[in-house]
């Protein structure tokens, strides 16, 4: 199946010479939600920006379901969706004119039953003829969304969705997001908080100084690069590590009474069984076991150290 | 680019947008001109005027009416214009506009049509309200329709312009402050340059305000500063210009699209 976004040696380089988005190549799946994660600066919002038709592209090409952002814009454009990361809305407009003119910018005719059904799934019904500048933030970045979604997308881009607003609402987000996958909306969005890619992305690119370091499936991803933490509760405390515990790296922990031992989840023997014979055998007693395994976030700075 | 390839949808949509606020805010957008205008006519039609003669046989309350007409429908394309593209680039909400299947033909329609039509209304209603006060001809009505039309029309787009070019509000009343009511008041809104002496008299002539401003006389009571054909050849000039300047804008993407 043809990816719904590909991009192929796509750069931006500023007149002030700075290049934000060095020759980039991704395609991304048609349904899945992608999740973009990048320190500030890293060049995300660029990398939108230039698809989105925001930014003058240096080089590359963008293509949405095959159709060329710059040949065809009229009909590349009207499958895209975009929720910026800044709050801008129309603030003296209502979310029902300001939805209204979004769907006709992108040349759709009116359609209120959709419009109502947006605005209902946003909970933003029962503000529809207030003045959007009297609504919250929260609110006004749902109307954001809700704009975004006016003219039936097919991709949509969330630009930091849930930067500045409440746990409850960034819960709500996500299970608006898995809606939108369940109806074959293809979602691309960036954001600092790991755990809302690990919570909703099925793939996950990494982005840093301009340059996309590693696109993986999440699951894959956490596999390959992730690693596991085995804790040792010690029944007795612990001058030292003995030494005939040296292979295994252990780290004293606790004040000397828990032993931290780190280990591959892709090694063909991650050394436990015999770690544990060895203290059985030097009489160190246990007094309890707990293994962690690291996350998205472990493995995002871990990536992105590695690139500096 | 044909008709049918328009996407009509979103001229119609950044017209109704623009004429919205327009009207959610009619009474100060008419009210301040039709004051303004009501103003003058108490200052410079019954004080001043009375004790003015005739130039070239028409009575000077109603001889400074087409300039004032001019006068309001100048400042305020320009001033209509250049907020309607400068709030969504100061408010952010350009992204949506950069981002939809639009062509800039599209935008530039709907933001100058829509800045025109409020232009043309109130150049109405301004003439309306100077009915009031002094009797007034129109010798040429479609040419007077006519000019009203192309000055809102290009002083809306050299709005447009200044709307892009302006990075703060300071900067957007800079042209309509600083440029066009000195020349406006300069152009000949309220004397004909005729009673300028020599020299300033050809210094006027670069005033492009003047050619304008005598157009317009020219189709209420058929006399003119400058022949009606040189008028309308500077009008479709500068109209052809700040064309030139936007069409530049949007093939560089100056100040919209770095």
């Amino acid at each position: 199946m043809r990816p719904i976004l590909e991009l192929d040696g796509l750069t931006k380089t500023y007149a002030s010479g700075l290049q934000a988005l060095k020759p980039t190549t991704l395609a991304i799946r048609e349904g899945e939600i992608f999740a973009l994660l990048g320190p500030n600066g890293a060049g995300k919002t660029t990398l939108i920006g230039l698809i989105c038709g925001l930014l003058r592209p240096s080089g590359g090409v963008v293509r949405v379901a095959g159709l060329d952002i710059v040949e065809d814009y009229r009909r590349a454009r009207s499958l895209i969706g975009l929720v910026p990361q800044e709050l801008a809305t129309e603030m003296f407009e209502t979310p029902f004119a300001a939805m209204n003119f979004s769907r006709g910018l992108f040349g759709r005719p009116p359609d209120h039953a959709l419009v109502e059904r947006l605005l209902r799934e946003l909970s933003l019904w029962d503000k529809r003829k207030d003045r959007i500048q009297t609504l919250s933030g929260g609110m006004k970045r749902r109307v954001m969304i809700a704009k975004a979604l006016a003219h039936e997308p097919r991709l949509l881009f969330l630009d930091e969705p849930t930067a500045g607003v409440d746990v409850e609402l960034r819960r709500d987000m996500w299970a608006l997001v898995r809606r939108l996958r369940d109806t074959g909306v293809t979602v691309i969005l960036t954001t600092h908080y790991i755990e809302e890619a690990e919570e909703m992305a099925d793939r996950i690119g990494v982005i840093d100084k301009g340059r996309l370091i590693l696109v993986e499936d999440k699951a894959t991803l956490m596999r390959k690069l992730g690693s596991k933490q085995l804790t040792v509760q010690l029944q007795e405390r612990l001058e030292a590590v003995p030494e005939a515990l040296a292979r295994w790296r252990l780290t004293l922990k606790d004040d000397g009474h828990a032993l931290e031992y780190r280990f591959d989840t892709q090694a063909e023997e991650n050394g436990i069984p015999a770690l544990l014979r060895q203290l059985h055998e030097l009489g160190i007693g246990l007094k309890d076991l707990a293994t962690e395994q690291s996350s998205l976030e472990d493995i995002f700075v871990s990536l992105t150290r590695k690139a500096a | 680019m044909s008709a049918t390839n328009l996407n009509w949808r979103a001229i119609a949509a950044i017209y109704r947008f623009e004429m919205a606020r327009f009207f959610r805010t009619a009474g100060q957008s008419l009210a301040t001109p039709v004051i303004t205008t009501s103003l003058y006519f108490v200052v410079f039609g019954a004080a001043i005027g009375g004790r003015m003669g005739e130039i070239d046989g028409v009575g000077y309350g109603a001889f400074i009416v087409p300039g004032l007409i001019m006068l309001s429908v100048l400042t305020e394309s320009l001033n209509n214009a250049a907020f309607g593209i400068y709030f969504p680039r100061w408010t952010g909400t350009s992204y949506e506009l950069l981002s939809a299947p639009v062509s800039p033909f599209e935008i530039v329609s709907g933001y100058v049509g829509a800045a025109a039509t409020k232009s043309v209304i109130l150049g109405l209603v301004i003439l309306a309200t100077a009915s009031l006060f002094v009797p007034i001809q129109i010798l040429h009505p479609l040419w007077m329709i006519g000019f009203l039309a192309l000055t809102a029309l290009s002083f809306c787009l050299f709005g447009f312009i200044t709307g892009i070019w302006a990075q703060s509000w300071e900067q957007l009343q800079v042209i309509p402050m600083l440029v066009i009511t000195p020349l406006t008041f300069l152009g000949g809104a309220f004397y004909s340059i005729d009673m300028l002496p020599g020299v300033w008299k050809t210094v006027a002539l670069f005033n492009p305000i003047v050619y304008l401003v005598s157009g317009f006389r020219w189709a209420f009571y058929g006399n003119a500063d400058v022949a009606v054909g040189i008028s309308l050849a500077a009008t479709l000039g500068f109209l052809v210009a700040c064309l030139g300047v936007v069409w530049w804008i949007f093939r560089t993407g100056y100040r919209l699209k770095p």
